[in-house]
């Protein structure tokens, strides 16, 4: 059997960041990265933007050129599934059978796109937004004539896909079953403000509308019919209604797992010589009241993947970093800082007409979020407030007179 | 073929390739140099590229926007020499231009 000191699962952002922040601290040992995917890590974000939109070439979106790996003396174990894990013999088992022996081992795994549970689901045409091979599939049947496009899910995967394809000239529905968009990430301020966006570049957006099927001809799909009975004719199918965290082996072998698997400040899982970060990992953070989350982010991800590599380098250094995200539809570039879950007010900060304005939350009187459209000042001032827990009346942060950062001295 | 001259936090000098085309933040990446992070892939989103430029190459970089002045407001190691190296399109003109890696925030 083989063995490295470190096996890393997983080649996003996360499991990229791992091998470069062990050797950055100075780690010798061997290390191991697995992959479901073909190719060395890339970057997710760009894939349904630049990507799509073919103004960046693949060699472009890589987080590392494909040597810097070997280079490193990282070893890329690529279309390699892991199935079991064996905590006390420290073994992973692999789809191909083969075992694989680990020291440490930094659960990387991320999730898996939630797929349809309803009749004609695994048609032809019916696509996540997740890896490249997803986006070249969608970019294939554009080439090939694909216009239509039903995108079904109306939280950031949707709207950036719908915005991407609009951008192309297909003609995009985007279907959502709650009564707004961003529903469970943002306020409502925002969710309006995206909707007619959207509306206004020629999307039809529905809310409170529930697919029934999909429909084919056998092979590929052809319509989406919703509950009320109307079919809507379609070339393509994007679905964007969330992740399941990727950890049924680390469940098998009887790690505590909640909402994905449960990890201390240090990443450290309930199963000695496991590590866990990223989108599966279910953390306290002091963001959310040190309730226990997981969050999807480029930022999560990098972070957490840098007080792992840490822990196991010896320089403890707690998951303590301020969250950020950014999604970026049309001309529109959205940041967002802090979490907004658990929000008890929101105050809006300039007006959503003019396209520069920022959502600002609160909860027990404290600042713990903002969101910021074309509001770059608002971003990288209002962290502050957030990082501070700043106290601050609401009309004193809707004026737009004042530079956010003159409030820190105001604070309570 | 010209060159980019990039000095690392350790103050160890790269002379890398310049492809015109290519933005500062991509050449520094793709030379296997992984102290910059470039969190959000070169869209101007974060802060994370941030370099100091030798001041003789200021006049021929592209003019700073309004977003990444105020994004490059969030480092302490901010100067007057600082700038986001994903904002940075190389070209031929910028043959021999030398930048420092800023602190990490």
């Amino acid at each position: 059997m083989q063995t490295f000191d470190i096996v890393i699962v997983g080649s996003g952002h996360g499991g990229a960041q791992a091998a470069i922040a062990l050797r950055q601290n100075g780690f010798e040992g061997s290390i191991a990265m697995i992959s479901r995917d073909s190719l060395p890590p890339y970057e997710r974000p760009p894939l349904s933007k630049e990507y799509l939109a073919r103004d960046k070439t693949f060699e472009r979106i890589m987080i590392r050129p494909a040597e810097f790996w070997a280079n490193k003396q990282v070893e890329l174990l690529l279309e390699t599934e892991v199935v079991a894990l064996d905590p006390t013999e420290q073994r992973l088992t692999l789809g191909n059978g083969n075992t694989l022996g680990y020291g440490d081992l930094i659960w990387s795994a991320g999730g898996s796109p939630r797929r349809l549970t309803c009749a004609g689901a695994e048609l032809a045409g019916v696509h996540a937004v997740r890896d490249k091979a997803d986006i070249d599939r969608i970019m294939t049947e554009l080439d090939a004539g694909a216009n239509r496009v039903a995108v079904i899910g109306g939280g950031y995967i949707g709207l950036e896909a719908a915005a991407g394809l609009t951008k192309l000239g297909c003609k995009v529905t985007l279907l959502e079953a709650l009564d707004r968009v961003l529903a469970r990430v943002a306020g409502e301020d925002l969710s309006r403000f995206f909707e007619a966006e959207h509306r206004a570049h020629g999307v039809d957006l529905r809310l409170d509308t529930m697919v029934d099927c999909v429909e084919g001809d056998g092979h590929k799909v052809r319509a989406v019919k919703l509950a009320g009975g109307e079919i809507l004719p379609c070339d393509m199918v994007i679905v964007g209604i969330g992740i399941t965290p990727s950890v049924e082996p680390l469940m098998q072998a009887g790690a505590r797992i909640s909402n994905g698997v449960e990890v201390d400040e240090y990443c450290r899982t309930s199963l000695p010589h496991v590590y866990a970060i990223g989108d599966c990992a279910a953390h306290r953070n002091i963001y959310a009241d040190h309730d226990r989350v997981r969050l999807e982010s480029v930022q999560n991800a990098t972070d957490m993947a840098t007080s792992c590599a840490k822990a196991i380098c010896g320089t403890e250094a707690p998951y303590r970093a301020t969250p950020w995200f950014w999604s970026n539809q049309y001309d529109l570039k959205l940041q967002t800082v802090g979490l907004s879950r658990g929000y008890d007010t929101t105050v809006l900060r300039g007006d959503p007409a003019t396209r520069s304005f920022s959502v600002i939350y609160l909860r027990d009187g404290k600042v713990i979020a903002l969101d910021c459209v074309n509001a770059m000042k608002d971003y990288v001032q209002g962290r502050k407030l957030v990082e501070k827990s700043a106290c601050l009346p609401t009309d004193r942060l809707a004026d737009t007179s004042a530079p956010l950062k003159t409030l820190l001295t105001e604070t309570a | 073929m010209g060159e980019v001259i990039v000095t690392t936090r350790e103050g160890e000098e790269h002379r890398l390739e310049l492809h015109p085309g290519w933005t500062l933040m991509e050449t520094i990446r793709d030379a296997g140099i992984d102290e910059l992070l470039a969190l959000c892939g070169g869209c101007c989103s974060c802060a994370t590229c941030h370099v100091h430029v030798d001041p003789a190459f200021a006049e021929r970089l592209p003019p700073m926007g309004e977003d990444e002045d105020d994004l490059l407001d969030s480092s302490e190691d901010r100067d007057t020499d600082s700038r986001l190296s994903c904002q940075i399109e190389l070209n031929d003109n910028l043959d021999g231009l030398s930048v420092r890696i800023a602190e990490e925030d």
